[in-house]
């Protein structure tokens, strides 16, 4: 029992789930027992999104520090806007919309990439800068936007069997298929081993700079996937869906036990710090804590968490 | 002389002045009218709590850190100056610097436990809004009269706003780059080894650059609802990026402490009027962040440029 214990502790994805499991009780009994089930289902539901834009953003991160994606936020809402647009409400464009809305992904991860290569800037400057320039295409190309999804696409994203959102089915399976991505591929080592050391990945033969060319594309081709997605869910797209990504995507990252200083990455620990973020809202509401205090809360046990995970020792 | 004037040294210094010189000479060829005390005034008077959070943000960035909560902190401030300050002074000025503290405490905890400034400061900005929240659920409030006085000044000759970015730049740079100190403050960005060896405590250097910010955030806040008289939660939101842009296009660079006050002056005034071209191009305001994203990255290319000059 007692080596077990010790061997789940070491594990850095261990905490989020704690933590998961510690709300949803504390709700659980504070509203009497009931209605603990549906909270798991909407909460599955909700991390869906969160988990696909964190999965891309933990390969960012672990490319090194410094390494951060900022555009996350607009690309989502470009990538809604754009679908919804072409799609016109249409299934029979349902995957029409699907590549155009991943286009837009590949577009601004190329872009991004591009200004990190050429200008030489911080990934943080590029990424927000061209931010500012995918937002406001996506206000323009969007201007009083009020388009329904596809029937098809709606179905798809709510759909649920015994309680189980298929959307997060499917996720759970690509996460999956992302661990062995990060682990099991040249691919995955190679971003590893650039987050521990860029010079000596390079010294040993990694072209790094095609690995971080994939890595933003990535993310921003996983962004585009969820503004897709998103927009089907709640029912269209808005200019501001994106908006909540930029802290979550980082926050599940930084509390599911990824190494913010980059090298270390780990995938199961993304579900769970978004379950456990959305529950963290769900429980505050159910205390019936006002927006203010939600808010405060939100950010204190964020900053809590990478206080205790704490800092890991500058590597160079 | 012609090769001192192309020297790449030169052309790094002359970038931002010159970025800002041909904006305004591009505003006024399409709205001559713009070129007079008035139009000046009312084009540039957001430069003011703008160039402030500038300064601020400037603080972090000399240390190698990024701050993405300055915009949620300037409207924090905001409220507090148009609820707390305006009806107990007292108060109000204890809350305000509660919050300088605040701000400074969090330079001790990045620095203690060696987080990353963007993690922290984006949970922070959540707590600051969330604290305007409190103190103001709905916009509204109303700013001191002593506030509006300032903000309202009809200096002569030159408009008030150009003057107060003058002082503010010319403050900051006595303090940053005249004194032996602030040498130790951008040094802590240079070489933070170098200048903890050479006994300096980094924590010190820390705790002041961020409450530094944490004071210009108070100033920005301030000097925002002088102009606009009450006061919201969100009111600054878009600081925060803003503040990032106009270090940058001041020629600010984001690690090694090579910062400039001026610069990051002249890089506000640069980004409010962009706001104002567009408006005389008569070019739908969905374009406005686009553009400001734009002339960000035309400026880091020119940038870019002259670097691969100076090797």
């Amino acid at each position: 029992m007692m080596p077990a214990i010790r061997r789940l502790s070491a594990k850095p994805w261990i905490w989020s789930y704690l933590g998961m499991t510690l709300v949803w009780l504390a709700t659980t009994i504070h509203s009497g027992g009931t209605g603990g089930a549906q909270v798991l289902t909407a909460a599955l539901s909700f991390a869906t999104f969160t988990v696909i834009v964190g999965i891309g953003q933990m390969f960012v991160i672990t490319t090194g520090p410094g390494n951060v994606d900022l555009s996350i936020p607009s690309t989502i809402s470009l990538a809604g806007v754009v679908a919804m647009k072409v799609m016109e409400g249409s299934d029979d464009l349902l995957v029409v919309g699907l590549v155009i809305a991943l286009a837009c992904g590949l577009a601004v991860g190329i872009f991004n990439y591009l200004l990190i290569r050429i200008l030489r800037i911080p990934p943080i400057i590029a990424t927000l800068s061209s931010s500012f320039l995918v937002l406001s295409t996506a206000i323009a190309y969007g201007r009083g936007l009020k388009i329904k999804p596809p029937p098809l696409l709606a179905d798809f994203t709510t759909a649920q069997v015994w309680g189980l959102p298929i959307l997060a089915l499917v996720v759970i399976l690509f996460a999956m298929a992302m661990s062995v991505l990060l682990h099991r591929t040249l691919y995955g080592r190679s971003v590893m081993a650039i987050g521990q050391n860029m010079r000596a990945a390079r010294l040993a033969g990694i072209r790094v700079e095609r690995v971080r060319f994939l890595t933003y594309t990535l993310s921003a081709v996983l962004a585009s996937l969820t503004g897709y997605l998103l927009a089907g869910f709640s029912g269209g797209a808005s200019l501001n869906m994106g908006q909540e990504y930029l802290l979550a995507s980082i926050a599940v990252v930084v509390i599911g036990g990824t190494s913010v200083a980059g090298g270390r990455a780990n995938i199961p620990g993304i579900w769970g710090a978004a379950m456990f973020l959305f529950l963290l809202v769900t429980m505050l509401n159910t205390f019936g804590a006002s927006a203010g205090i939600r808010l405060i809360l939100t950010g204190v046990i964020i900053i809590a968490v990478i206080t205790t995970a704490g800092g890991d020792e500058p590597q160079r | 002389m012609l090769t001192a004037v192309t020297s790449p040294k030169f052309l790094r210094a002359a970038l931002p002045g010159a970025s800002f010189a041909i904006l305004l000479a591009a505003i006024f060829y399409v709205q001559p009218r713009a070129m007079s005390y008035f139009g000046l005034n009312l084009m540039l008077q957001y430069a003011v709590p703008i160039a402030l959070a500038t300064i601020a943000q400037m603080f972090i960035i000399t240390v190698n850190d990024l701050d993405l909560s300055i915009g949620a902190f300037v409207g924090l401030t905001a409220t507090i100056g148009a609820t707390l300050v305006a009806s107990t002074p007292l108060l109000g000025a204890l809350a305000l610097l509660a919050a300088i503290a605040a701000y400074g405490a969090l330079g001790a905890l990045v620095h203690w436990r060696n987080l990353p400034s963007i993690v922290v400061t984006l949970g922070m900005s959540f707590v600051w809004l969330g604290v305007a929240v409190l103190i103001l659920p709905t916009p509204g409030g109303s700013a001191p009269g002593w506030v509006k006085a300032i903000m309202g000044l009809k200096t002569p000759w030159v408009p008030f706003p150009v003057v107060a970015a003058l002082v503010i730049g010319i403050v900051v740079h006595v303090f940053l780059m005249m004194s032996s100190y602030g040498a130790v403050l951008r040094g802590a960005g240079g070489n933070p080894r170098a200048v903890s060896r050479a006994g300096w405590s980094l924590l010190k250097i820390k705790v002041i650059m961020y409450s530094a910010a944490g004071f210009f955030g108070v100033l920005s806040g301030l000097s925002l609802i002088g102009l606009t008289s009450a006061a919201d939660a969100h009111i600054a939101d878009r600081y925060t990026l803003y503040a990032i842009a106009g270090v940058i296009l001041g020629g600010g660079e984001f690690v090694g402490g090579r910062v400039s006050p001026f610069g990051a002056v002249v890089g506000a005034l640069t980004l409010t009027l962009t706001g104002s071209f567009l408006i005389f191009l008569k070019i739908s305001p969905d374009w406005q962040i686009g553009a400001q994203g734009a002339v960000l990255i035309v400026v880091l290319a020119l940038r870019a440029l002259i670097k691969r000059r100076e090797v």
